[in-house]
């Protein structure tokens, strides 16, 4: 196993009015890994995240992130604490400059501390960001509205945008949901990169395929409970696995 | 003894002044403004038709009820349809509204003895050893009745369930064939028919004068801050909090600090439970 | 008619000069240096000068929109983060007594009571709203709404600071001009530098705010602080007003927490224009000058405010500032369709 435990989540429950949507959930993190968690269509992935990055507050149970009991706390404060998030529906500003929407984390006082000194201005710190992701520098691409940019660059500004804060654990919710195939194929690699120099991530996706390729263990969730967790292959065979999705959908 | 009566008066006075607005606020998420000033106006309304022109009674309260449910219902398909979906426009086009009829009240010299509505009825009954006349009974019975009915209505009839289903998702409720714009424009219609009743048994008990407008408007904004918007237990307990708490105020330490209630309960349910007393904290319990 | 409907359509095309004048070669020519010097500088010299060209009772009124320009600016300020207010009189009525009753009871000059009065309102009016931060829609609104109301009542009814009588024979500025000039400066002050506020990275984040508070806290952002920030900003800027409308007329009455204060700012702003503040200044240049030509009709003034009010939301969504910029900056011509 790597490093020491970041996260850890016990017991966890949250329902909302009579429905369930998460019962009884635990699991823990290292640093340094690469959690993918799947499930069918409405098993609780996307409120899973919601509770750890504190956008809903838990019925019962706890999340602890390095030792401190993050449960919930505001979402401003988790976010800098280290634990960033992007949306499986981008939340951005539309109506502003692509690389403007970056000055937002940027103006935190999570970055200012992160940073130090070494502060330079936000703008140009933006666009190298965003130079990172794809966006190339020279180009009008970053200068452009983010409302007139394509899907794929939105769902790649809003990964800027998390990154932007430098987190400590990067929760991805369907980052490749309405991806093209050949912008999911210049994004992995980006992600792959964040993971080699250590960044710990936890990654929601319908795309298994893509999911296996990159992650150390996986989590099936259906339910709202989990139902098997392993490395890839040992999911896969689990019955109960084979069972949630059968009849749903098969991807990969 | 008296405590508790006048409590009980004054508490369903209030839940009368706020059961308009809850109500308007909580099918279709219009606040509004002009409430207090739609109240005003049935006033005068009675009055017109009452002095001016010589109906009875009953029928020029019927006749000003049912005008003024009209004109809330003209209110949102000649103003609000226009602005809908903004609520910076929304909140200021009924505050404007409310203000202009106010404004044009007092500016047509509507205030003074003479602007009196009579007792329904006349002479009371002595209870627990407190005089109260049957006017103020009137209003208790009025004010239990409409409770009743309006619970009734919104959770046992189709246009009630209509109007909840709008209430809790405007697209779902789009989706199966429940038209925004009539729930809407029926909800300000309900809601000002509601302020306009309450008008009717309220205001004979005293003086009209175009300032009551807006402290109808503060108390009934009061009460529904405190019991938490588009809730009627809320609206109900907020009632008897601020009534109950002004008539004590008023017995221990004198009339004048009466006004300190309805504001020290704001900001102390403000500062422990923002969204009212029975309100959802709908803060972040959202979808993403 | 009809037939050249079809074929042309109106196209808005930016001036060339505007392209050129935007970036750092504005220096290039002295044309280009108006364009952008002169809608700033112009109205800043009208300004100043009005108090020497108007005679003394204009002067007043040139005050008293100053006055409601202080309040107009506050109320676009808290817009811009997304905070309605429909009681900018509580911002002025905190600031009009804090200042009055310092005078009134510690006969202190107007420049001491004058910092205490901003800084204490802010701070007043900040802590008075913060719990109403985390609620999102009309609740803001609401209570702003009421507390004017509800002070108002409060003195009143119980007779503090002097009741129904107000505070009178208070502190007034020293020489004739100082006033006047004071108001006016700080108007201007105000003005340029919300509208540098609002386009820095800090003015950002507050729109931010208004446009997705959520996307904003995943940024690690406390909206609330933020949103307390700007109240403590706009209610500074709200309670100088007040202050300084109680030494210049050295009296503080009920009156401070009066509707008109709430309702005539927000509709200065609707037809200047929101979210520009020069459309703030604007709408109140405009509006308290007609109405005090309509001081004849007395009581009838408050429902005109109102008519225009709402004319103003409904017909001219943008506002007059919106419509003069765009006609500045651009040109508009026929171009054949197809």
């Amino acid at each position: 196993m790597k490093g020491e435990e970041i996260l850890k989540v016990e017991s966890l429950s949250k329902h909302f009015g009579g429905v369930q949507a998460i019962l009884d959930f635990g699991f823990l993190l290292r640093k340094g890994e690469f959690l993918g968690v799947i499930g069918p269509n409405g098993s609780g992935k996307t409120t899973l995240v919601n509770l750890i990055t504190g956008f809903v507050k838990p019925n019962s149970g706890k999340v602890i992130f390095q030792g401190k009991d993050i449960t919930g706390k505001m979402p401003y404060t988790i976010a800098a604490l280290g634990i960033v998030r992007t949306f499986q529906m981008v939340r951005l500003f539309y109506n502003l400059p692509a690389y403007k929407n970056l000055i937002i984390p940027l103006s935190s006082t999570r970055v200012k501390k992160l940073r130090g000194g070494e502060y330079g201005e936000r703008d140009d710190v933006a666009v190298d960001l965003l130079d990172d992701m794809g966006f190339e520098r020279d180009s009008f691409v970053p200068y452009k509205l983010a409302g007139s940019l394509p899907h794929g660059y939105l769902k790649r500004l809003d990964l800027a945008r998390a990154m932007a804060l430098r987190p400590d654990l990067l929760i991805l919710d369907e980052l490749f949901s309405g991806m093209a195939m050949s912008e999911v194929a210049s994004t992995l690699p980006l992600i792959e990169k964040f993971h080699e120099e250590g960044l710990t991530i936890i990654m929601i996706e319908h795309r298994l395929k893509e999911l296996f390729r990159v992650v150390d263990r996986v989590m099936v969730l259906n339910f709202g409970q989990k139902i098997a967790e392993g490395s890839p292959q040992e999911v896969m065979n689990t019955e109960e696995v084979r069972k949630a999705y059968l009849g749903t959908e098969v991807e990969g | 003894m008296s405590l508790l009566i006048y409590g009980t008066i004054t508490s369903i006075i209030l839940a009368l002044y706020a059961a308009g607005f809850s109500l308007a606020y909580g099918i279709s998420g219009l606040a509004n403004f002009a409430h207090g000033a739609l109240y005003i106006l049935t006033g005068y309304s009675v009055w017109t038709f009452l002095n001016q022109i010589g109906l009875p009674y009953f029928l020029s309260a019927l006749l000003s009820v049912i005008i003024i449910g009209f004109l809330g219902f003209a209110l949102y398909w000649g103003l609000l349809l226009r602005v809908r979906g903004v609520p910076l426009a929304e909140l200021i086009v009924t505050f404007a509204a409310g203000i202009a009829i106010l404004e044009l009240l007092m500016w047509k010299g509507f205030y003074g003895i003479q602007y009196s509505l009579p007792l329904f009825v006349r002479g009371g009954v002595k209870l627990g050893g407190v005089a109260v006349d049957y006017q103020r009974l009137f209003v208790i019975g009025t004010g239990i009745v409409l409770v009743v009915l309006l619970y009734l209505f919104v959770h046992h009839t189709k246009i009630g369930l209509a109007f909840r289903g709008m209430a809790q998702n405007e697209r779902t409720a789009l989706s199966v064939g429940i038209e925004s714009d009539w729930i809407g424009s029926l909800s300000l219609a309900a809601g000002s028919a509601l302020a306009a009743v309450a008008a009717v048994v309220v205001l004979p008990l005293g003086v009209m004068e175009s300032a009551i407008g807006y402290e109808v408007l503060i108390y009934a904004l009061a009460v529904a801050i405190i019991g938490g918007l588009e809730s009627t237990p809320g609206m109900i307990l907020g009632s008897f909090i601020i009534g109950f708490g002004q008539v004590a105020t008023a017995k221990y330490l004198g009339p004048k600090w009466m006004i300190i209630v309805p504001l020290v309960a704001i900001i102390l349910v403000l500062a422990v439970r923002p969204s009212g007393l029975f309100g959802q904290f709908k803060e972040l319990e959202e979808r993403i | 008619m009809a037939e050249i409907e079809a074929r042309y359509r109106k196209k808005r095309l930016d001036r060339g000069i505007k392209a050129r004048a935007d970036t750092i070669f504005a220096i290039a020519s002295r044309r280009e240096i108006l364009y952008l010097i002169l809608p700033r500088v112009l109205p800043v010299i009208l300004l100043l000068s009005l108090p020497f060209l108007l005679p003394v009772y204009w002067g007043k009124v040139l005050v008293y929109a100053c006055i409601y320009g202080l309040l107009a600016l506050s109320w676009d300020f808290l817009a811009a983060c997304g905070l309605f207010s429909l009681g900018q009189a509580f911002f002025l009525g905190i600031g009009a007594y804090i200042a009055g009753g310092l005078s009134y009871y510690f006969h202190w000059s107007p420049f001491i009571t004058l910092p205490i009065a901003t800084i204490g309102g802010g701070v007043i009016s900040a802590a008075l709203l913060s719990p109403v931060v985390r609620l999102r829609g009309v609740y803001f609104a609401m209570v702003t709404l009421m507390l004017p109301m509800l002070f108002m009542k409060m003195i009143e009814t119980t007779g503090l600071l002097g009741g129904t009588h107000g505070l009178s024979a208070l502190k007034p500025f020293p020489a004739g001009w100082t006033g006047t000039y004071l108001v006016i400066g700080l108007f201007w002050v105000c003005l340029f530098l919300f509208r540098r506020i609002i386009n820095e990275d800090y003015g950002l984040v507050l729109r931010a705010i208004r446009d997705d508070d959520r996307a904003v806290m995943s940024a690690a952002i406390n909206i609330y602080w933020r949103k307390i920030q700007a109240l403590f900003i706009a209610g500074a800027v709200g309670s100088f007003a007040g202050a300084f409308m109680t030494h210049h007329y050295q009296f503080v009455g009920m009156s401070a927490f009066a509707l008109d204060f709430s309702i005539l700012p927000v509709a200065a702003v609707t037809l200047g224009g929101p979210g520009t503040f020069a459309g703030a200044a604007l709408g109140s240049m405009i509006l308290v000058p007609l109405s005090e030509a309509l001081r004849a009709l007395g009581g009838m003034r408050m429902a005109i405010y109102c008519v225009i009010l709402i004319l103003s939301v409904i017909a001219l969504p943008e506002g007059i500032f919106h419509y003069i910029e765009r006609k500045y900056h651009q040109f508009e011509k026929l171009v054949r369709v197809g």
